[in-house]
């Protein structure tokens, strides 16, 4: 860190000031449709930010184009509310420039996966320090209504009349494919949920990414009710809890069994199982957190919701401190009169 | 026999062979060694896009041209006076620049049969009379170089490699130079492989000694020392000062310095050089792509670093949108563009100045940038350090404009004193009260810089339009129109900080030539055989490109002609005219290569008529 910023930035590592969600609230009126699921994202982001420690100073959301995007306006931190799918490129920058920062990404479906798409698989092989939440509403709010990389074969938008015939992505296994080391889904409904799955994103070393179901009521309205809603949710939903077999239902009666590599549903009440039968998650294991992704678009499956992998590996950023810690202790700090000395020189008298 | 030695004010060489015949280390070899013996000097390097062209190929010739002399030396020279020709095909691209009489050294191995079939010679050029009007000296270099190194047992491999030192040898033979520099370069490189130190050493004193006992060499040149200014030099090429200028411009700002960049001819060599600077601080990030490239920058710089980026013309294509995004945040950052050959893939390894209007209008929207050429290879560090400068001062991004030409020629450099390079000072806000993310300076109208980590600074910025002040998103008709007016008003203040542009040659007079960037050393060199012809001709060089410097308007109004040589098809000239509605002529020739100091000679004289 320079001389100057460091002159000029806080040193603190743990906040002084006890803060509230109420804190993190900036004085700009929230522009997003009346019923949109970035309110309730918004309001758990900032009951959770407390919780964290981090001096508010310290604190950077950035994002770049669609509804999600205008999330940093709203947060009473440092923001920067950018260009159309390059949050990732511009956070990536910031935090190797500034370690001690705590830089957040805020995203959606179009932004983060379509044209922006590149930043996100290479920010993810590279583990910047850096926490991605990927509003994921499988449609395009902001330009009313198109469909986006993650929508449904077939969906009839106002850019597909006859039927999207494009394939979507399914967010958690590009993640995991592109190298992630922390990868997460949560809603926007399961308030409890997404604020534990926030801190834990937080508190990850190196990129977390946090796929979230998010209602878009004007342009996509029940896009993931049948996860969200409690009549349906019990029965197509099972929560990944490190250690914890997976089980699911309205009456805890059904779970997952591996069966060779393929999770199947199997009963907890007609006598043929019991929980002892059932696959127990590992966040640590990235094999299993593969398959667990792939029963996204099962439908014979419940859709997991929770942490599917949590690993370490080297930071790209600490790397980089490595490299110039490692260069001045062997060549010595850099001085002007030695570089413009270096080279061949000779001289005229 | 004793050897008759010829006094020479200014020679130009060209060392000309297949990419894999290491012509570039041997042109640099003698540019140093030259260099080292008090020349002034300036080189260009001519090689092809392709790393390994098929052997023997026109489209695989590799090129280094270097112009040297007692005198001063402005440009790497119209034509050659010496080529040396390592194959046929090295022949036949070149010939074409070397003067009527003028010396050819060719390998006589590399004329063979396949080499001149490959190269497109029906019949050899050695002995069908086609070099009747040049002196050809004609040397199986191969086979000396294979008979030096014979007791050696090295792999035929190895002996191949080394045959361009004996060509270098000759040449040193023939221009009275020492192997000293050479030699001593050569125990540095091969530390590690004693073998190759002795092989490359003997086979360049084989070709030395080859030429100073054998008869086919009668004549030997001296070219004195220039009277170049005292001090303490090296030679740099313009992607290494650049480097360097951004380097001092980071520690003249007590800043770190960033570079986002994604690897493009010919840019490349700028973030070669700055990755080795760690020990410095300077953080290099290759990015996954141009538009991460300058991304990354844009937020190293919301983080209080110096930022920068830098490639050639299809990158600054993908950048736009980023550019206009650091307009509207208004963040301090570098766009380096090294022009290349275009539009789109171009001539990626040949220079071009065709990307001015680009740099100055090329994004949407009304997004004024300043834009600032280098005119010299060492040019390219003080124009770094103007362009840190003014991005710090007036939170803006600059675009620096460089070229294939200045990025890999090269001339020494008289090194500046580190105290003479003033101070850059650039200032974080740190107080709360009152803090609004867009009040301005009265002077500069430039914003503060307030980076994250400052307590009681949170605040958002955005690529929306900003209401004035407060800096809050805003659509209202009479803010964005008022916002249009400051951003604009910023960058044309810069106009009162910088200095007043000079004529070179009388203030007033019939013709003056405008150029800017690259062209400075050839149109100097033009104006100044002119003037000495007794011709009423001046030379007015821009730095500057936006804003103009103040005086501009004047100078061209003092003139009865203006002729602006560019290697674009009139670019320069469309501002010149709509800014100040002068009549004046172009000069435009766009192949790729640096103009000539005779071609626009000759335009000077078109325009002068027989007037004296």
């Amino acid at each position: 860190m320079s001389t100057l910023v460091q002159e000029t930035v806080s040193h603190d590592l743990v906040s002084k000031v006890k803060y509230t969600a109420k804190d993190f609230s900036s004085d700009q009126d929230v522009r997003w449709c009346p019923g949109c699921g970035d309110y309730s994202i918004l309001a758990q982001v900032q009951r959770t930010m407390p919780d964290l420690n981090i001096p508010k100073e310290k604190v950077v959301f950035i994002s770049g184009i669609g509804c999600s995007s205008r999330f940093p306006y709203y947060m009473e931190t440092y923001g920067f509310h950018s260009i159309h799918g390059r949050a990732t490129a511009i956070a990536s920058g910031l935090k190797i420039a500034r370690p001690d920062l705590s830089v957040w990404v805020v995203t959606g479906d179009g932004d983060g996966l379509s044209i922006g798409g590149n930043h996100m698989i290479h920010l993810l092989r590279r583990n910047v320090d850096l926490n991605v939440l990927l509003f994921n509403n499988q449609i395009y709010g902001l330009t009313k209504g198109q469909y986006s990389p993650t929508s449904e074969f077939g969906k009839v938008t106002k850019s597909t009349p006859y039927g999207s015939v494009d394939m979507p992505f399914n967010p958690a296994s590009l993640a995991l494919g592109s190298g992630g080391t922390f990868v997460a889904r949560s809603m926007d409904r399961d308030p409890k949920h997404l604020q534990g799955i926030v801190k834990r994103a937080a508190e990850h070393k190196g990129t977390s990414f946090v796929e979230i179901y998010q209602n878009c009521n004007v342009f996509n309205d029940g896009a993931f009710f049948q996860f969200t809603e409690k009549e349906t949710k019990p029965d197509s939903v099972v929560f990944l809890e490190h250690g914890k077999p997976l089980v699911f239902g309205k009456e805890n009666d059904k779970g997952i069994k591996l069966d060779g590599f393929s999770p199947v549903v199997v009963s907890l009440k007609d006598g043929t199982h019991s929980v002892n039968d059932l696959l127990v998650h590992n966040e640590k294991d990235s094999t299993l957190a593969f398959i667990l992704a792939n029963m996204t678009y099962n439908h014979e499956l419940p859709r997991p919701f929770g942490i599917f992998l949590s690993i370490d590996r080297p930071r790209y950023e600490d790397e980089i401190e490595k490299q110039i810690d490692s260069a001045i202790s062997k060549r010595g700090k850099g001085s002007l009169e030695k570089l413009l000395n270096s080279g061949d020189t000779w001289v005229i008298q | 026999m004793e050897k008759e030695t010829r006094v020479l004010d200014e020679v130009t060489i060209r060392f000309a062979g297949d990419s894999g015949d290491g012509m570039q280390l041997t042109g640099g070899q003698f540019t140093n060694t030259s260099a080292a013996m008090g020349n002034d000097l300036s080189t260009l390097p001519d090689y092809p896009a392709e790393i390994r062209a098929p052997r023997d190929t026109t489209y695989g010739v590799s090129g280094f041209q270097i112009h040297f002399g007692a005198t001063e030396i402005n440009t790497p020279g119209d034509h050659c006076d010496v080529l040396v020709a390592m194959n046929a095909a090295s022949l036949k691209v070149n010939l074409r620049s070397l003067i009527d009489g003028g010396i050819i050294i060719v390998n006589t191995d590399g004329f063979a049969d396949k080499n001149l079939k490959l190269a497109g010679y029906t019949q050899s050029p050695l002995s069908d009379g086609s070099l009747s009007k040049y002196q050809v000296f004609q040397v199986d270099i191969t086979k000396l170089t294979n008979l030096a190194l014979a007791d050696l047992q090295l792999s035929q491999k190895i002996v191949d490699k080394t045959k361009n030192f004996f060509a270098l040898g000759m040449m040193y033979w023939m221009f009275n130079r020492t192997l000293d520099n050479t030699i001593q370069w050569i125990k540095d490189k091969f530390k590690e492989k004693p073998e190759l130190i002795e092989a490359n050493t003997r086979v360049m004193k084989a070709g030395w000694n080859y030429a100073e006992t054998t008869d086919i060499f009668a004549v030997k040149y001296e070219v004195k020392p220039a009277p170049l200014a005292p001090g303490k030099y090296r030679n740099i090429s313009g992607n290494q000062a650049t480097a360097l200028g951004f380097v001092t411009a980071a520690e003249k700002a007590k800043l770190d310095l960033f570079l986002g960049s994604y690897p493009i001819t010919p840019a490349s060599d700028i973030l070669h050089e700055l990755s080795m600077f760690k020990n410095y601080g300077v953080k290099t990030f290759q990015a996954e792509d141009e538009i991460a490239g300058i991304t990354s920058a844009i937020g190293a710089s919301f983080g209080g670093s110096l930022a920068i980026t830098t490639t050639s013309g299809p990158g600054v294509a993908l950048k736009t949108e980023a550019i206009g995004l650091a307009v509207m945040v208004e963040l301090p950052l570098i766009i380096v563009n090294v022009q290349r050959g275009g539009p789109s893939t171009g001539l990626p390894t040949k220079t071009e100045q065709a990307d001015l209007l680009q740099a100055v209008y090329g994004r949407n929207g009304e997004a004024p940038v300043p834009v600032i050429a280098a005119m010299t290879p060492s040019d390219c560090f003080n124009t770094a350090v103007e362009s840190s400068r003014i991005a710090l001062k007036y939170m803006t991004p600059v675009m620096m404009l460089t070229d294939g030409y200045l990025a890999n020629g090269s001339e020494p450099w008289l090194l500046p004193s580190v105290n003479d390079i003033p101070e850059i000072a650039p200032k974080f806000r740190t107080d709360p009260d009152g803090y609004m993310p867009y009040r301005r300076d009265e002077i500069t109208l430039s914003r503060e810089w307030a980076i994250p980590g400052t307590p009681g600074l949170e605040h958002r910025i955005g690529g929306l339009e900003k209401q004035d002040v407060t800096g809050n998103v805003n659509y209202e008709p009479e803010n964005h129109d008022r916002m249009i007016r400051l951003r604009a008003e910023k960058i044309e203040r810069i106009a009162n900080d910088i200095p007043l542009a000079m004529v070179e040659g009388d203030e007033k007079g019939d013709l003056l030539v405008v150029g800017w960037g690259g062209t400075y050393g050839t149109i100097k060199t033009a104006v100044e055989r002119k003037r000495k012809e007794g011709k009423s001709v001046s030379h007015l060089h821009l730095k500057y490109i936006h804003p103009l410097q103040k005086n501009v308007g004047e100078i061209l109004y003092n003139f009865k002609y203006i002729l602006v040589p560019e290697i674009n098809m009139g670019q320069l000239i469309k501002i010149l005219r709509s800014k100040f509605l002068v009549p004046a002529i172009g000069l435009n020739k766009v192949m790729g290569l640096p103009y000539r100091s005779n071609d626009i000679e000759l335009k000077i004289d078109e325009i002068l008529g027989g007037k004296q």
